[in-house]
């Protein structure tokens, strides 16, 4: 184990010589710089280093395939590079152009596997080692909480990616942790009248739920407003992430006398249950005297994209989505259009905001130092990035903007055109007082 | 690295192994994996395997659910956390209880077979646990989530100054994660080492040996070799309690994919491709396996761009794109490759060509007695 021993004979140099070869042909140079600085990983040189830790492997690849792209489209733009993007529309004039603080952005990326422990790992790796000032991404809650939690601990922000859960930012939210997607509560508040306009208020629903924290919290949410209508829960299934097959759990679907088949489902689990309801032919049936319906709450267009044919006429909510009309959306479509030759999906959008949001704010506060970065994106005020006039706010580190409800469209015009947009819920509508959902910020950690 | 045995010998390489241990986050500096976490994960898992190996290095049983004992190790930790406190010796010593209590359980049934027979039903009880953790026994795991210690938390022990600070294991006063937490796993992983040591040269471990060469002798002779099997799957369960409850110590998160299938193998891929049945191989097959999950999936083509710089572009280019199949997302892919080298030509795992080597480098001399031995222990 120990490199040379002594004394020197032909043996020893020869080990000597070859371990020294594979550390001098080894990139990766060991750079401790954890500790010399009034907080964590302060950058010193020209560069500052973001960590994009996102679902390489696993039942969310496809979305964290697409936030990695719109991470490094949002560097590019920030470096100066290509056309700008929504940094033309962004309602904040604070950035260049020409990097962060004075800083080139470079990054460091990790394969969050959508597994917490994998995640952490990973994160850890970032900050620890390649020194990322912040870590985002993540496209499930149970990974996305996980390492929010981690980043608190060891004092660097996490800017959230894709994570829907209400928890991120209501009973698990922490100080060091900002969330721009929607969240659960938000779906309910804007999914429910449009449910109600379109199927009545006299329904029984039957819930399919993937079993961790984004699942009981959709869950939880579209009992409350359905029932709020008048609507009856005939059961709430819980299945395991990742199954695949989900033909045991809808079989008794049929028999269960409900009406309405609400999916708690998302990437690959949705659209594996969604083909499988529609096969099993749930959508022709008449239950109770009314058609029966099936309603996906959380939407994407690369879940329409794998479910196909299937999510034709099916609702759901969005945060956002490419065929929008304002000029932050358009400017951003054309530019990762530009950039990839398809339309960015909404976990692309909110990845792309949320690493803009980071350097705004790091910028208008003139360090990276997390107390003080944090304190500039309280109750920021923002617009021209897609949804409309959008709220960071300073209670519960959470965005509050307009929410979409989408429908699979009839007739689609190509691969990319799968959803519609039925309404846009007004950001008043989907607020909630930040007391609702529990938790505790805590403090700021600077990591030192 | 002898395998001549003599109790100074076994001195020198224990004081050998305890300083390279210790000094780890210097010589591996160079090579990109001197950072605290994954140090952390080199000495944890070096001793999950190095307590696989005491099973299936000596008995040649081969366990297919070791995970399920990591994972009992690991829940356990976070409930002692949760309930007593962040101190982390009553997590280690619950964890290990535990961990050992359910070894015997499951070896008691499982070891009534041996071969391919033992190997599924250890890999049907781990599966059965991992989907226990998975879904059912929710409310004592929180599924998919993970479990972790919230501050609304009894910590019977250090509920006083609760409300404050961060959730992270202190041993009186320090905090357990970082280079402190890695010097905790040093240790315990030198405290395993020892006891492993010990095992492989008492006559409990020749006992052990016996049962693999051949139980059917072993049974004529007039010994039972069923209290032995036993004794090594519970110390064997034990070793991966232990590393579980590290896991735990160093980031108090307790997920269920600990348990699955792929963690078991995992463990069994570190010790053969290290060398099943030598004391040093599976560290060395842990390290490497972590090494490529952590560094070399993060490599990404803009690392790889600036790696092949020196080359003229039309060059770089097709080089790039070929090394990206191989980092990055590739990173099994590799391994793979590696694996498949190693056991085609070093059956015995790195530790036979390190002993290769050392016969290469020594020139005419004869492999002695004693390292002939070993490779071929090693090759069976």
């Amino acid at each position: 184990m120990t490199i040379i021993r002594k004394p020197l004979n032909r043996r020893s140099i020869l080990r000597a010589g070859a371990l020294g070869g594979v550390a001098l042909a080894t990139p990766t140079i060991f750079t401790s710089r954890a500790w010399s600085a009034g907080y964590l990983n302060e950058p010193t040189g020209s560069t500052v280093t973001f960590g994009f830790n996102v679902p390489q492997s696993g039942p969310y690849a496809d979305e964290g395939a697409d936030e990695l792209r719109a991470y490094q489209l949002a560097v590019k733009h920030l470096n100066g590079e290509g056309d700008g993007g929504m940094l033309n529309t962004f309602s904040s004039k604070a950035l260049q152009g020409n990097g962060v603080n004075g800083k080139k952005v470079v990054f460091v990326t990790g394969d969050t596997q959508t597994k917490s422990d994998a995640a952490r790992a990973s994160a850890k790796r970032m900050i620890e080692k390649d020194g990322a000032i912040m870590i985002t991404g993540g496209s499930s809650s149970g990974v996305a909480i996980a390492v929010q939690s981690l980043c608190q601990e060891a004092g660097v922000i996490f800017m959230a990616g894709l994570t829907h859960s209400n928890d991120t930012t209501g009973k698990d939210k922490r100080a060091n942790g900002f969330r721009h997607f929607f969240n659960t509560e938000m779906t309910g508040a804007a999914l429910a009248p449009v449910l109600k306009n379109v199927m009545g208020a006299d329904r029984r629903a039957y819930h399919l739920t993937a079993d961790y924290t984004w699942g009981w919290s959709q869950e939880e949410s579209i009992k409350k407003y359905t029932g709020e209508l008048g609507w009856e829960t005939v059961a709430a299934v819980r299945t395991p992430l990742g199954a695949g097959d989900f033909s045991q759990y809808i079989t008794p679907v049929l028999n269960s006398g409900a009406d309405v088949l609400v999916l708690n489902h998302y990437g690959k689990d949705m659209v594996n249950s969604l083909t499988q309801a529609v096969q099993f032919g749930l959508r022709d049936k008449q239950v109770n005297g009314k058609n029966f319906e099936i309603v996906v709450p959380l939407y994407s267009e690369l879940m329409a994209q794998g479910a196909g044919e299937n999510v034709k006429g099916i609702l759901g909510s969005s945060g956002w989505d490419w065929k929008l009309t304002d000029a932050g959306t358009q400017a951003f479509t054309k530019s990762f259009g530009q950039e990839y030759g398809f339309p960015p999906s909404q976990a692309a959008h909110t990845c792309y905001v949320q690493a803009l949001l980071y350097a705004d704010a790091a910028q208008r506060a003139g360090t990276f130092m997390p107390s003080e970065l944090g304190k500039a994106l309280e109750g920021f005020e923002f617009d021209g990035l897609g949804n409309g006039p959008t709220l960071y706010r300073a209670a519960d580190h959470q965005c509050f903007k307009d929410v979409l409800v989408v429908k699979g469209k009839e007739n689609p015009s190509s691969q990319y055109d799968l959803l519609e947009v039925v309404e846009v819920t007004p950001r008043a509508q989907v607020e909630y007082p930040a007391e609702l959902l529990g938790g505790e910020l805590g403090p700021y950690n600077n990591g030192v | 690295m002898s395998a001549r045995t003599s109790p100074a010998r076994d001195l020198v390489y224990f004081v050998i192994f305890a300083a390279a241990v210790l000094t780890m986050p210097v010589w591996l500096a160079p090579i990109g994996a001197g950072y605290p976490d994954l140090l952390q994960k080199f000495a944890i898992y070096g001793l999950f395997a190095t307590g696989f190996n005491l099973l299936f290095g000596l008995t040649g049983y081969l366990s297919f659910g070791h995970a399920a004992f990591l994972g009992v190790g690991s829940y356990t930790a976070v409930w002692s956390f949760k309930l007593l406190g962040m101190n982390p010796i009553p997590a280690v010593i619950l964890a290990v209880v535990a961990a050992g209590i359910f070894a015997l359980a499951i070896g008691f049934v499982s070891l009534r077979r041996s071969g391919i027979y033992f190997s599924i039903l250890t890999l049907a009880f781990a599966q059965m646990s991992y989907n226990l953790a998975y879904s059912v026994l929710t409310p004592i795991t929180n599924g998919e989530t993970g479990l972790r210690v919230l501050r609304s938390d009894p910590r019977i022990f250090d509920a006083a100054d609760g409300a404050e600070g961060a959730l992270v294991s202190t041993l009186f006063g320090i905090e357990m994660n970082g280079y402190a937490g890695f010097y905790f796993c040093a240790v315990i992983l030198i405290a395993g080492f020892f006891i492993a040591q010990r095992i492989f040269r008492s006559p409990f471990g020749i006992m052990l040996r016996a049962v693999k060469s051949n139980q059917n002798r072993m049974t004529y002779t007039g010994l039972n070799p069923r209290p032995y099997t036993l004794a090594a799957f519970v110390i064997s369960g034990m070793y991966a309690g232990l590393a579980g409850s590290l896991l735990c110590i160093t980031d108090p998160l307790a997920g269920a994919e600990r348990m699955q299938w792929t963690a078991s193998g995992e463990v069994v891929l570190m010790t053969i491709l290290g060398g099943a049945g030598t004391l040093l191989g599976p560290l060395l097959g842990a390290g490497l396996i972590k090494y490529f999950e952590n560094i070399f999936s993060a490599f990404n083509e803009q690392t790889l761009h600036s790696i092949f710089s020196f080359l003229p572009d039309f060059l770089e280019t097709p080089v790039v794109g070929l090394m990206s199949l191989f980092v990055g997302e590739g990173w099994q892919l590799t391994l793979g490759v590696l694996f498949m080298i190693i056991v085609i030509f070093l059956p015995g795992g790195i530790m036979e060509g390190v002993s290769r080597l050392g016969r290469l480098f020594k020139g005419s001399d004869k492999p002695s007695a004693a390292d002939k031995g070993r490779v071929e222990a090693a090759a069976e």
